[in-house]
């Protein structure tokens, strides 16, 4: 780095930051960190939130209100047989359940599926990632079933494990986390790989640290930024998955409000009532679109090496 | 040459052996009986039997991978007790609307995207590149379904221009067939464009800072001879890698696509086999989908050798 003298001068006088501090402050100047976080913010409010925003029971069937158009103010009557008037500020479905609510308990769903199928993959991609990387005699075995597993379309795998397993959350995260995982080995192989040749590794190798320190103390703290914006892409992608599970049908019980059973419910009366699918498409469009934001911010931020230039940097085939 | 053909191919067996084991593994995962689930629920006693004595379920796991691997390799994908037809017949039947819409989606999504991005490459931070990323990373984020609807209640129902659903035969005459492929390659191209434009984008910005182009641009070639002849051509390994990627996404979007539009293809057969725990079709499918993608990267592979000169293995 040129640095005038003057400047050196002047900056050792200021204390430096604290690398991490510095970190951080970069992260919140970020433009793609600040909207795609505050979004998704704001959407995990909306959604944990719930039941004190004017929301009813997201399950409550009454026959009386369906197809209400959004906006339209009726009765409901609670199981337990009381009544009040509540508006249906996004219509209602051809079970009379109030869709305001159904799509923001819908989000809870989709949240965490979405943390934790990036939370899973994260850590057994890691553990596998780090074992191929470092024991090179594991190496190629693990990799071609890695890429025989890469090979199978990940939304065919995911659906032909929730038919295996029967729907319900845990097969849902695990079905979708199975098809991820060789993706996040291959990001961390590729890392070790780049990081063993490091002259600090070396370093640290020639005066005799054990290898699992070596892998604790130098090469994963060095793995960490990488993978979190391969975390956020991963969850993205698996809140897309779980809608399209729903939606299709093969995913949580059609009575569980998810934003894809909201939208399956209503495509059977599109033509005549299209809200109920738009809502919960829009809220499901926008919570992604949060996510893939924020995944651009953290890997602008956090992983600088890669970001301009190519662009699809840390995506692979995942959208 | 032929020594890297020969290395590429070898190389592609592991691969596809663990995925013909990780398909098989599919149905020996499930709870229960593997006779009683390749049967379905409405099958017999001795229809059970039968297929427990035909695929030798009752012998070790490895010489009942070696059975119905023999037999996927004949081309016997064993038995869809729920349409009652074999697998590969089930297959046979679903092919041609599924081809039909993943090749209209890749002209249309090749043809939109390569000029997008080269074009953004051209001007590096101008208004339409910023517009491609922007379209890029909305593309990544809306569901294929939500996009589908939003089309069908536009083109179809608003405006009346095109049908809202289903699909004809190609030998029923080229018109009705392409008009309702329209909705539903646009609808599968979006995220295929947004992947596709952001390597050309990238690919292409990387050859513009060559010295072959400098050199070009000073010998006074056009700016279009410039771009297409010298960036594009130079960058051309990694788009088509990533349009081979892509595949994967597509025959994910090409499942749902088809159940939003009602096309009869293998993707909806996929969701009706799943709806119907139907598993010799699942794994058929999936079998093939899986080895289609192989394969047609291994021919990406091999292209780059006619694509790149450079390339010498």
């Amino acid at each position: 780095m040129d640095t005038p003298l003057a400047e050196v001068a002047t900056e050792a006088a200021v204390p430096a930051p604290a690398p991490r501090a510095a970190a951080w402050r970069r992260l919140l100047r970020n433009w793609s960190v600040r909207i795609g976080g505050a979004l998704l913010l704001l959407l995990t409010l909306l959604s944990v939130l719930a039941p004190w925003l004017g929301t009813v029971d997201p399950t409550l069937i009454d026959p009386v209100n369906r197809d209400l158009l959004p906006g339209s103010r009726a009765a409901v009557v609670t199981l337990t047989g009381e009544s009040f008037e509540h508006r249906f500020w996004m219509g209602s479905d051809s079970y009379g359940r109030d869709i305001y609510s159904r799509v923001l308990y819908g989000g809870r769903v989709s949240l965490v599926v979405g943390i934790a199928v990036a939370l899973l993959s994260l850590f057994f991609g890691l553990i596998v990632g780090l074992t191929a990387g470092f024991l090179r005699r594991l190496d190629a075995v693990v990799m071609r079933v890695m890429d025989g597993l890469m090979a199978i379309p990940g939304i065919l795998l995911a659906i032909a494990l929730v038919a295996l397993w029967r729907p319900s959350l845990p097969t849902v995260i695990l079905a979708i986390t199975v098809p991820e995982i060789p993706r996040v080995v291959r990001l961390t192989r590729a890392l070790v790989l780049s990081i063993r040749e490091e002259p600090y590794v070396e370093a640290a190798v020639s005066v005799g640290t054990s290898t699992f320190r070596l892998l604790y103390r130098h090469v994963l703290p060095n793995t960490v930024a990488p993978l979190i914006v391969q975390g956020t892409y991963i969850c993205a992608f698996a809140i897309l998955v779980e809608a399209i599970l729903s939606f299709l049908g093969v995913g949580l019980s059609t009575d569980v409000p998810t934003w894809g059973n909201i939208m399956a419910e209503g495509r059977l009366q599109f033509t005549q009532y299209p809200h109920n699918v738009l809502f919960a498409g829009v809220f499901l469009a926008l919570t992604v679109l949060a996510v893939n934001i924020l995944g651009d911010g953290l890997r602008d931020t956090l992983d600088p090496r890669f970001s301009r230039e190519s662009s699809n940097y840390g995506r692979g085939d995942r959208p | 040459m032929i020594r890297f053909l020969l290395q590429r191919l070898l190389a592609t067996i592991p691969v596809l052996l663990v995925v013909a084991v990780v398909v098989f593994l599919l149905l020996r995962l499930t709870p229960g009986d593997p006779a009683a689930v390749i049967a379905g629920d409405i099958a017999t006693t001795e229809q059970i039997e039968h297929i427990r004595e035909s695929l030798g379920l009752n012998r070790p796991l490895v010489v009942q991978f070696g059975i119905w691997f023999g037999n996927v390799l004949q081309g016997d994908l064993g038995e869809s007790f729920f349409f009652r037809k074999s697998v590969s017949e089930l297959i046979a039947q679903r092919l041609e609307p599924t081809v039909a819409l993943a090749l209209c989606t890749i002209v249309l999504a090749v043809a939109v995207a390569v000029p997008l991005g080269v074009l953004a490459a051209w001007r590096h931070g101008g208004w339409l590149d910023r517009a491609l990323m922007g379209f890029s990373t909305l593309g990544f984020s809306i569901p294929v379904f939500v996009l589908a609807y939003l089309l069908i209640w536009l083109v179809s129902l608003e405006l009346g221009w095109l049908p809202v659903q289903g699909y004809q035969r190609l030998e029923e005459g080229f018109g009705p067939f392409i008009r309702h492929l329209i909705l539903p390659s646009i609808t599968l191209s979006v995220v295929y464009i947004a992947l596709i434009a952001r390597v050309t984008r990238a690919a292409v910005s990387e050859a513009l800072t060559e010295d072959f182009v400098r050199t070009a641009r000073a010998k006074g070639l056009p700016e279009r001879r410039v771009l297409i002849r010298h960036a594009l051509a130079n960058a051309a390994v990694p788009i088509v890698t990533v349009i081979g990627i892509g595949l994967a996404l597509l025959i994910g979007g090409v499942v749902v696509t088809e159940s939003v539009y009602a096309i009869p293809g293998l993707g909806r057969l996929t969701v009706d086999a799943v709806l119907a725990r139907d598993f010799p079709t699942i794994q058929g499918v999936i079998l093939l989908f899986s080895v289609a993608y192989v394969l047609i990267n291994l021919a990406i592979d091999l292209a780059y050798l006619a694509l790149d000169p450079r390339i010498r293995y």
